[in-house]
């Protein structure tokens, strides 16, 4: 008993002694600040204070007594530096729209290989002008690439040369572009000539050099990136966790001296040959055993025990130091192998910077920092790993992998410019499918785009245009065209029925079109050609668009099951007869084939849905000389189409279910002039293929295995309780 | 208890010996303890005369009391801001150092009264409501340490928000005078109404050497890309007056205009266009009957018929923003709230935030010299996007605007991501309202990739206890060729594997049970995330007349 109470004291003490403790424990740990500074935090002031604006100054600022604000504007123009407001001429742009001359070229004037794709990249874009007077931006004939004295390519003599250009005009509208500037030992970038006014679109380009939203900064690109098309991204699929073998990885030169050398001597202090391997060589130039030190032996020892390619592939990141310029080479292989970059480049202006929000595909570090950098990219979360490295994909398809994408970027930043405020957002650069297929003319409002539903949370509307291509003279009331549109004015999504009339005779009278309970519309084709089945006509108000050849046979049911279909992928093609594209290794050339196979890339748009946006990309982004040889053959545009939007989309089209006469109808054995029982038609698909493939510079075509049917077809229950019964009954 | 038991076993006669020593003891000692514990208890809980005696007063402190600094006139200048700073050049990043939290740590000076060598001092107002406002609310965030030592950011507490009221030359001096100036290195400034008449600077005049600046204002001139940050103009009436959300939708006027200090030649072609457009637009001047007073502040007139401003912007889809002498107009914030997208026309004006917010998704930017065009311009947006952009306009003044809190922690999180750019915030947590973000879809698998068939696909079997369906799937999965791996789930932990129950899914509970499922996932999703479609994806040739042996997969039809 005794004991009992003499442990319920102890045990009372000692609970009281924590509890001392713990209650005096922050008083005490507070005391000390609060002696050394008698501000812990903000103190709460009591004295009314005033307003930083006082009531009666907010709105006389003393504005009218100044000179005109226009004068105020012009101000800047006698600025050494330049903006677009003061150094570019606007009005250029107004008549004509955004137009590119390029001067002609001169003989005896060598030009770089690089250059003279980048001005053939230029010369076959739809911005291309051939006429000085209607232009608005002006690209020189004058190899300005590479402004290393000591190079083999540099140009000499430029600054005569370019100031008896006769519309050169202190370089105003003008854009120059470079890669290399400056030589060794510092490496400055000036050109070596006076660019006036002129725009640069420049490699390394510095911050402080860097005149916003004037210059463009580029990627180093070298002299074998291709000039259109090229490589996709090596990411074929991801990986969940996506960690890979090396954390970090570099192999690169060593400049032991002089400008920029700082970074890369000191990697080897975070290389741990395990998972951060950075590697550098000393040996370049011919006397770097004169410049030597200590650790080259080993470094390089250790540099040729890896191989480069195997590092790139199986790196989570990998680290893009400065060499002696900003940029290097190391930036566009990394992007392209899905390998994250890791910038260690302080004050390098990023290629694209004005739009691409680089965050979202690389590591900014800091040269300063580099003994932080192996912690801070182990602790980026693997989520964010995996979303930067399908940006980096996104972001080398969209803009960099050849030296056309480069261009066209650099020139759609300047229309956006001039462009003000029907200018891209930055969400149409930075989502898919990038900003080169998101025409801003079109619409600046994002949700009118396909590609934007999700990431805004809307939906496409409820409702389709019907538009009928009309090629045949109506006769009689049996023709299929009539069938067609009731059928498709039955469906209860159907907004309105646009009937094209591209045939030569002239419209029937109103009274012969059969009567439907939606609006039937009646358009005459200017010129009658193909192409102007994709015209965006104004009356297309709704956001799907129904494409249909006047022979098409199908039913209100297939109508209906195939437009819930494209309101779960209103980027695509949605549509039912499919057709399919192969190599043909004997003849080294695309083919075509409409035979029944397993798998099929394209649906033809006789009986298709699709987003109406198409309808405007296939009309402004094409260029004129594939829409040309569509409408001189009357053949095609349908392949046009799918190829279009597989660039777009990067997937394949969809197919539907459909009733099985439709196939026969489609290879022509009912309808007498049908166009697909021409014999050269086949053949002229095939050429049209193999065009339109060396035009986008790779086959967009994907291939799919899937076919869409409503979720009942076919299997054995009661036809009852099946949506689309319709479809099964042939 | 067995302890005990075992002591009192022991020899009785010890124990009153024993126990007077132990309860003396104990006594003693548990009557310090609780003598301690009361004194704790007095010193936490008692309003603090112990300590504040020596100090101000926590609630009854004044600005008269902050100590008095006499500026020399030799007193050194601050070189004038450079042009060329940027984060790497004039920042001294080694301050902010490795931390897990990728914070930024903020010390503010602590309050001081500047003064010449006559005794004048250096501002009209002193420390302004709004610069207090600020202050104290990043003394009471995150971002904030007391400890000099640790801060990688530095904020004087002498008040440059309104160039009008400061001498330059001593604030500039005073500046540096700051104990840890350190050529500006690290400081930040925060400046609303920079430049004076007749030209008035679109930055803050007084010389800075490397400091931040941010201010509101700025033109592409003097805006250091990457280094200044560019702030709204904070309006005093976001606290005066309270605006209800209202619904995007159309509104009585198209364009309002509400500013008074508009030039003249703007203002002569803001009627030009009401002359041609007439009730669509609402042009809106001073009020010439009214007294002088703070109410005239919040009228508006135009022929003599008065409406209540702000409130006057929510009837309108646009309200013009002109430049005044000054970029930066306060007008943007009232407008903002008002949830009426601003048309902007002030040539090369630094839009505020613009380094992280999408101005195109809120506003309309529109050169000076296309005023005629305006209304032709406005007329062509589409009426879904206008209603987006109210929404939009209406979020960024809630989320960035609506006190100086809201612009300072923006401020501070700018430069945040700025040396945590790895950390940052994305494009999508700046931009997108809460409504958005509610309803959009991330995909975080969204580039479209499909995969080769060479890595192949790992099966899971998830199973409870029905082995000889188990081995069926087995098998026949297995015989599929791209199959790398199979991956069987064992659920039932109270069972070995070799026992088999038959009859799962016939189980009636089963279907019961999964609904649940469904709505507690549901309820934890906060939405159904689920969606019904009408279609399935079978292969090409599924079902359709044509030689089986032909078909890629052909067991799928004939099963």
């Amino acid at each position: 008993m005794q004991a009992k109470k003499r442990y319920l004291i102890l045990f009372s003490a000692g609970v009281s002694l924590i509890l001392l403790f713990y209650l005096q424990g922050p008083a005490s740990r507070r005391t000390p600040n609060r002696g050394d500074d008698p501000h812990p935090h903000w103190p709460p002031f009591s004295d009314p204070l005033q307003a930083f604006i006082p009531w009666d100054q907010t709105e006389t600022e003393d504005y009218n007594v100044r000179a005109s604000p226009r004068h105020k504007r012009d101000d800047n123009s006698g600025a050494s530096k330049c903006r677009m407001d003061s150094c570019f001429d606007f009005s250029l742009c107004r008549r004509n729209g955004f137009k590119v001359y390029v001067y002609p070229q001169q003989k005896g004037e060598k030009i770089s290989e690089s250059y003279q794709n980048i001005l053939s990249s230029i010369e076959g874009s739809r911005f291309y002008t051939s006429d000085p007077g209607q232009a608005c931006l002006f690209v020189l004939n004058l190899d300005t690439l590479d402004r290393d004295q000591l190079s083999p390519q540099y140009v000499h003599n430029l600054k005569t040369k370019i100031q008896n250009l006769n519309l050169w005009n202190n370089g105003r509208n003008h854009l120059i572009f470079n890669l290399y500037s400056g030589t060794w030992p510092d490496y400055t970038e000036d050109l070596g000539f006076d660019i006036g006014q002129a725009m640069l679109a420049k490699a390394s380009i510095s911050t402080e050099n860097f005149r916003p939203n004037f210059d463009i900064s580029i990627p180093l690109f070298s002299k074998d990136h291709p000039r259109t098309g090229g490589e996709r991204g090596y990411l074929k699929y991801n990986t969940i966790p996506p960690f890979r073998k090396y954390v970090l990885v570099f192999k690169g030169k060593r400049y032991l001296t002089g400008i920029g050398s700082d970074t890369r001597n000191a990697l080897h202090h975070i290389h741990n040959s395990e998972d951060v391997v950075l590697l550098t060589t000393c040996k370049h130039g011919k006397d770097w055993q004169k410049h030597k030190d200590a650790r080259c032996d080993k470094d390089n020892a250790e540099y040729d025990r890896y191989d480069y390619k195997e590092m790139l592939h199986n790196s989570t990141f990998c680290l893009v130091p400065r060499g002696r310029r900003l940029g290097s080479f190391r930036f566009l292989e990394a992007l392209q192998a899905a390998c994250v970059p890791v910038m260690l480049s302080n004050g390098w202006e990023l290629p694209f910077s004005e739009i691409i929000d680089w965050r979202t595909a690389s590591v900014i570090g800091d040269e300063r920092l580099l003994l932080q950098i192996p912690s801070t990219v182990r602790s980026i979360h693997q989520d964010r790993i995996l979303s930067l490295r399908q940006q980096t994909q996104f972001l080398w398809e969209a803009y960099f992998s050849s030296v056309e994408k480069i261009v066209l970027t650099t020139l759609e930043i300047i229309q956006d410019r001039v462009l003000q405020h029907n200018a891209r957002s930055t969400l149409m650069w930075n989502q898919l499918p990038g900003g080169l297929f998101t025409l801003p003319q079109y619409s600046s409002y994002l949700g009118d785009f396909p590609f934007f539903y999700a990431v805004l949370g809307v939906k496409p509307q409820q409702k389709f245009t019907a538009v009928i291509h009309a090629v045949t003279p109506l006769v009689s009331q049996s023709q299929p065209i009539f069938k067609l549109l009731v059928a498709v004015a039955k469906s209860q999504y159907c907004a309105q029925i646009i009937v094209l009339w591209n045939c030569d005779k002239p419209l029937p009278a109103k009274h012969r079109w059969p009567a439907t309970s939606v609006p039937v519309i009646v358009i005459e084709g200017e010129s009658k050609v193909m192409s102007s089945r994709f015209l965006p006509y104004e009356n297309i108000k709704t956001d799907a668009v129904l494409s249909l050849d006047e022979d098409t046979v199908l039913s209100t049911t297939e109508v209906d099951f195939a437009f819930t279909v494209w309101q779960s992928f209103p980027e695509r093609i949605v549509g039912y007869p499919a057709r399919s594209h192969f190599w043909d290794s004997n003849k080294e050339r695309w083919g075509y084939t409409s035979k029944w196979t397993n798998d099929y890339s394209m649906v033809l748009t006789g009986a298709a849905f699709y987003h109406r946006y198409y309808n405007y990309l296939y009309t402004h982004y094409l260029p004129s000389s594939l829409k040309s040889m569509v409408d001189q053959l009357s053949n095609c545009e349908d392949i046009l189409m799918n190829f279009l939007v597989s660039a777009v989309t990067k997937m394949p089209t969809i197919k539907v279910t459909q009733k099985k006469q439709y196939k026969e109808t489609m290879m022509g054995q009912t309808s007498r002039a049908s166009r697909w029982a021409d014999p050269d038609h086949f053949a002229q698909r095939q050429t049209c293929m193999n065009k339109f493939a060396s035009w986008f510079g790779t086959m967009p075509l994907v291939h799919s295995q899937m076919r869409l049917d409503p979720v009942l077809f076919k299997d054995q229950v009661s036809i009852l309780r099946k949506k689309y019964k319709d479809i099964e009954r042939l | 208890m067995c302890a005990s038991v075992k002591y009192g076993s022991r020899g009785p006669a010890l124990i009153p010996r024993m126990k007077t020593k132990y309860r003396i003891y104990y006594i003693t000692l548990f009557s310090v303890v609780l003598l301690g514990l009361i004194a704790t208890g007095m010193f936490q809980f008692w309003p603090h005369s112990i300590e504040s005696s020596a100090e101000w007063s926590l609630d009854r402190r004044s600005v008269h009391d902050a100590p008095l600094v006499r500026i020399p006139m030799s007193s050194p200048i601050p070189e004038r801001g450079d042009l060329s700073c940027r984060m790497h050049t004039c920042f001294d990043v080694y301050r902010c150092g490795y931390n897990p939290k990728n914070k930024i740590k903020v010390y503010i000076y602590p309050l001081q009264r500047f003064v010449d060598e006559v005794g004048v001092p250096i501002s009209s107002t002193g420390l302004s409501r709004e610069y207090n406002d600020l202050l104290s609310a990043i003394s009471d965030s995150d971002f904030y340490t007391d400890d000099v030592s640790r801060a990688c950011l530095f904020i004087p507490s002498i008040d440059v928000l309104n160039q009008n009221s400061l001498r330059i030359r001593e604030t500039a001096q005073a500046l540096a005078m700051l104990p840890r100036w350190d050529k500006g290195m690290n400081h930040l400034l925060f400046n609303m109404l920079p430049g004076g008449p007749p030209d008035y600077n679109t930055a803050l005049d007084v010389p800075r050497d490397r400091a931040l600046l941010a201010g509101g204002g700025f033109s592409t001139w003097t805006y250091r890309q990457g280094y200044d940050v560019s702030i709204p103009v904070y309006s005093p009436l976001s606290v005066e007056v309270d605006l209800p959300e209202r619904q995007p939708g159309p509104r009585r006027y198209f364009i309002l205009s509400s500013q008074t200090a508009i030039h003249r030649e703007y203002r002569v072609e803001l009627e030009r266009l009401k002359e041609e457009n007439g009730e669509a637009l609402l042009l809106l001047d001073k009020c010439s009957n009214l007294s002088q007073g703070l109410a005239s502040v919040r009228k508006r007139c135009y022929k003599g018929q008065v409406y209540d401003y702000p409130q006057i912007l929510q009837e309108s889809s646009f309200c013009v923003v002109l430049r005044g002498a000054r970029l930066g107009q306060a007008t943007l914030s009232d407008v903002l709230q008002a949830g009426c997208v601003p048309v902007i026309m002030a040539d090369s004006y630094i839009l505020p935030f613009s380094e992280v917010l999408d101005w195109k998704r809120a506003s309309v930017v529109i050169p000076e010299e296309k005023l005629p065009e305006m209304y032709t311009i406005l007329k062509s947006i589409p009426h879904r996007q206008v209603e987006e952009m109210q929404r939009q306009a209406r979020w960024f003044w809630e989320a960035y605007f609506s006190s100086m809190k809201a612009i300072g922690m923006t401020t501070l999180q700018i430069i945040n991501d700025r040396i945590y750019p790895y950390a940052a915030l994305t494009y999508e947590e700046w931009n997108n309202p809460p409504v958005v973000k509610w309803t959009s879809v991330n995909s975080p698998l969204f580039l479209p990739l499909i995969p080769p068939r060479s890595p192949g696909f790992t099966a899971v079997v998830l199973t409870y206890d029905r082995i000889e369906s188990l081995f069926r799937v087995i098998t026949e999965i297995s015989k599929v060729p791209s199959l790398a791996k199979l991956l069987v789930v064992w659920n039932n932990q109270n069972k070995s594997p070799p026992e088999a129950i038959d009859g799962l899914s016939l189980d009636q509970t089963h279907m019961v049970e999964r609904s649940e499922c469904i709505n507690k996932f549901a309820s934890v999703f906060a939405t159904m995330p689920l969606k019904v479609v009408e279609h399935r994806a079978d292969p090409v040739l599924y079902k359709d007349d044509f030689p089986e042996k032909l078909k890629s997969f052909p067991n799928i039809g004939s099963l």
